[in-house]
């Protein structure tokens, strides 16, 4: 397809989406991202479907990616003819008959359950949907158009202006897309922050007949689903940016290589991919420029060490997912020994924006050394969860106090980077989030999980959970990242068995040091993280597992007892009915005995006391 | 018959070194597991050796090799669901089953896998269930949802007032 062909398409596609946005006929959109899908939002949808059916209406039913704010999945927006499109939080299927009797019946916009409207007027009592504290202080760069197009549908994403930086681009020379990349001062979002103009350069200056692009949605990180969500809210962002960053390095072939763990995400790819190849958009001499490029898709099969750039390579290359030493770097010599760069969803889903927009309005955003804005996924104890986007610079108190709302309990750290990062302490709360601060606090970028934990999370606990999930991914090639983060997990587990001894701390750090030391790439190199900022931060706690046996958030099992109040039970039998060890016994309205020796700790009677019992939180989980 | 399946598989492939992990994935896909002898199959059409096709496969986490059941549970223990307690809910499927992860019942009915995030990390902890993703599980909410009871679904009575004021 030509230029011309282009705009003709754009035309046709605005229309269309005004079409949407005018419809004559009710619009319904879902929230049906993984996470909105795992909220029930396929049930809800269906609940919809019958409403309709049985009162005779006929709407439109659309799916669409997550607008961020997970917590309040189930999300249903509708749009009546002439009113403005009006968004629904946790809609269970039994929610769906008041609030689409309140719309199409009567003439209130139902109050039930109402989050907020997308109009750019106001309507009296009903918050602008952005306008909500989680989503006010945000800036939506890469998450523009997530929650609010069908992400299935190519031409919304053009309507939007898509595709019309990757036509910039192609009007002039590669150097010029460099030079704007480079002033807009984006640095690799996957977690490093390497510039990606200087990655971008150093593959360009290589003399070769084939370069490749590979685009990594190896999204590893447990706690951080921000390339998921980007990919199944607008996955043409990521492939415009692919094709933006691939005319620039004067790759011919690109890959995206993702997660099987992710099939919705999978789906949408190909999807795009297939509409992109049907417009002309990818294959021989896009929009007449005589730039070609292909992508395939590869499915990764579960390593987390394939986020490393070699090991991702060897992987494609059909091998064990093992890091090489560096250099060459891949940016050099890379997948089949040619050139190769590999940029992170999040990165190439900036680009399009900065192209459009120009590289001086990105760098409004940010600090002096990390420009731009971040997203994040602000999960753990934290009130408001879910994807959230923000300029860099913003502290971690804003993240966490005006967006997330605060933890249930309180505040104890909050841990960035996965299990290559780091977990800060409360001191570090009004740290502006960018990499050099992170990485002067003890901890990383990393890729955007961030998880807020409050005072009933162990950190000796969470500290042993990062190293046994380092310890199996670790692919085996160095000793010291094999065997030294096995030894991690044994020295964690002691303490958090209360069977430390004398001198275990120290050997802890002593090994914590030589891991890092001893190992080729970043898991080996990042995996002690986690301990050296506990320790450094949490000592205290440390100090009560190992040397006191106690567990001071009541987490680890063996270092808490579960007990009865006499003070607060009524003797209901709720607890009772559930024991699978029949630990507790007692006749009904009398405060009921729980024998230690049988309990298991399986949290049943806790969780029943807590939530369905006549006295509520009669049982406690104590360390004695 | 599957052993067709395969055959036709591989005519599709080229004999390439690269298409050793979509050949595993697919294989995977109609089998349910990679076994034994499709792996000689694969090896005789990559021209790389069993055991060099063991050593990628076992590397994966994504491979099995063992038949699976009929059902697949797979309980996520990512951190957010690792600290809202994904391991009580791991450990109530085992006492359950009384199956390891990895393993299988053994009427067959049921496998279990522990899985490093599924990425519905806002809504942890999360269990899927074949297909279905669970979130916001509790020890009681799985019990009653393994139980089979209908009511044991999601949409749990989330507090509004989270939101806070606009």
């Amino acid at each position: 397809m030509g230029r011309k062909t282009l705009e003709t398409v754009r035309r046709a596609a605005q229309k269309k989406w005004e079409a949407l946005r005018h419809s004559d006929d009710p619009v319904l959109f879902f929230g049906a991202g993984s996470c909105g899908l795992a909220a029930g939002a396929a049930e809800t949808r269906a609940a919809a479907a019958d409403w309709l059916k049985a009162h005779g209406r006929t709407a439109r039913l659309l799916d669409v990616g997550c607008i961020g704010p997970c917590y309040l999945e189930p999300l249903m927006d509708v749009q009546m003819p002439g009113r403005p499109r009006v968004s629904y939080f946790n809609v269970a299927a039994e929610h769906v008959d008041r609030i689409l009797s309140g719309l199409f019946l009567e003439t209130e916009i139902p109050r039930f359950h109402l989050a907020g409207h997308f109009s750019d007027a106001d309507i009296e009592g009903v918050p602008r949907f952005f306008d909500l504290p989680m989503l006010k202080p945000q800036v939506r760069v890469v998450l523009r158009n997530c929650g609010l197009i069908d992400p299935d549908e190519i031409d919304h994403y053009i309507a939007r202006d898509g595709y019309r930086a990757i036509e910039q681009c192609l009007a002039g020379p590669w150097e010029d897309v460099l030079d704007t990349v480079k002033r807009s001062g984006l640095r690799g979002r996957g977690g490093a922050g390497f510039p990606t103009w200087k990655k971008w350069s150093t593959c360009r200056a290589t003399e070769s007949d084939t370069r490749y692009l590979i685009c990594n949605a190896d999204e590893g990180d447990p706690g951080a689903f921000m390339d998921r969500s980007v990919i199944e809210g607008d996955p043409h962002a990521v492939l415009e940016g692919m094709l933006i960053a691939a005319y620039t390095i004067g790759a011919s072939h690109g890959y995206v290589y993702i997660r099987a763990e992710y099939p919705l995400a999978i789906r949408r790819l190909k999807t795009a991919i297939s509409q992109m190849q049907a417009y002309g958009l990818l294959g021989d001499d896009i929009l007449g420029s005589g730039f070609s490029f292909d992508i395939t898709i590869k499915e990764g099969a579960g390593a987390f060490v394939c986020g490393e750039e070699t090991a991702l390579i060897a992987s494609i290359e059909g091998k064990r997912g093992m890091p090489r030493t560096r250099p060459p770097f891949p940016a050099v010599e890379g997948l089949r020994r040619k050139p190769t760069i590999i940029n992170n969803v999040e990165t190439l889903a900036n680009l399009a924006t900065i192209i459009r927009n120009g590289a001086e309005w990105y760098a409004q955003y940010g600090t002096e050394t990390s420009k731009g804005t971040k997203t994040f996924s602000l999960v753990g104890k934290v009130r408001r969860t879910g994807l959230i986007e923000v300029p860099l610079g913003i502290t971690l108190r804003q993240v966490i106090y005006d967006i997330g709302g605060g933890t249930f309990k309180a505040f104890k750290a909050v841990q960035s980077g996965g299990p290559s990062g780091g977990c800060l302490s409360a001191e570090f709360l009004d740290t502006p989030i960018d990499y050099e601060n992170l990485a002067a606090a003890g901890s990383i970028m990393g890729s955007g999980g961030l998880i807020v934990v409050d005072a009933d999370t162990c950190i000796v606990d969470m500290a042993k959970y990062f190293l046994t999930f380092t310890q199996q991914e670790s692919c085996g090639k160095c000793v010291p990242c094999r065997v030294g983060t096995r030894h991690l997990v044994e020295l964690l587990s002691n303490a958090c068995r209360g069977r430390s001894e004398a001198g275990d701390l120290e050997k802890m750090e002593k090994l914590a040091l030589t891991v890092k030391a001893g190992s080729l790439c970043a898991l080996g190199g990042t995996a002690p993280n986690p301990v050296l900022s506990a320790t450094k931060y949490f000592r205290q706690e440390f100090l009560e597992h190992m040397v006191n046996r106690r567990c001071p958030a009541a987490v680890c099992r063996d270092l808490v007892v579960y007990r009865i109040i006499p003070g607060k039970c009524t003797g209901c039998q709720r607890c009772v009915a559930v024991c699978p060890t029949k630990a507790i016994t007692g006749p009904r309205s009398e405060v009921h005995n729980l024998d230690p020796e049988k309990c298991i700790k399986c949290r049943s009677c806790y969780e029943v006391c807590r939530f369905d019992a006549i006295a509520g939180d009669a049982i406690v989980i104590e360390s004695v | 018959m599957s052993g067709d399946a395969l055959g036709a598989l591989l005519a599709e492939y080229p004999g390439e070194r690269s298409q050793l992990i979509p050949l595993l994935q697919k294989t995977q896909q109609i089998f349910g597991f990679v076994p034994q002898p499709a792996v000689k199959r694969i090896s005789r059409h990559l021209k790389v050796s069993e055991n060099e096709i063991f050593g990628v496969a076992t590397f994966y986490a994504q491979f099995r090799f063992q038949p699976p059941g009929r059902h697949h549970l797979r309980v996520c223990l990512g951190t957010a669901c690792h600290v809202r307690g994904g391991e009580q809910i791991l450990e109530t499927i085992r006492r359950k089953f009384e199956i390891e992860p990895g393993g299988t019942t053994a009427d067959g009915e049921y496998d279990l896998e522990r899985v490093a995030c599924l990425g519905c990390c806002a809504l942890a902890p999360v269990v899927m269930i074949d297909s279905r993703t669970h979130s916001q599980m509790s020890v009681l909410k799985l019990q009653g949802l393994l139980d089979g009871q209908k009511n044991a679904g999601d949409g749990p009575p989330r507090r509004a007032e989270e939101m806070g004021s606009a």
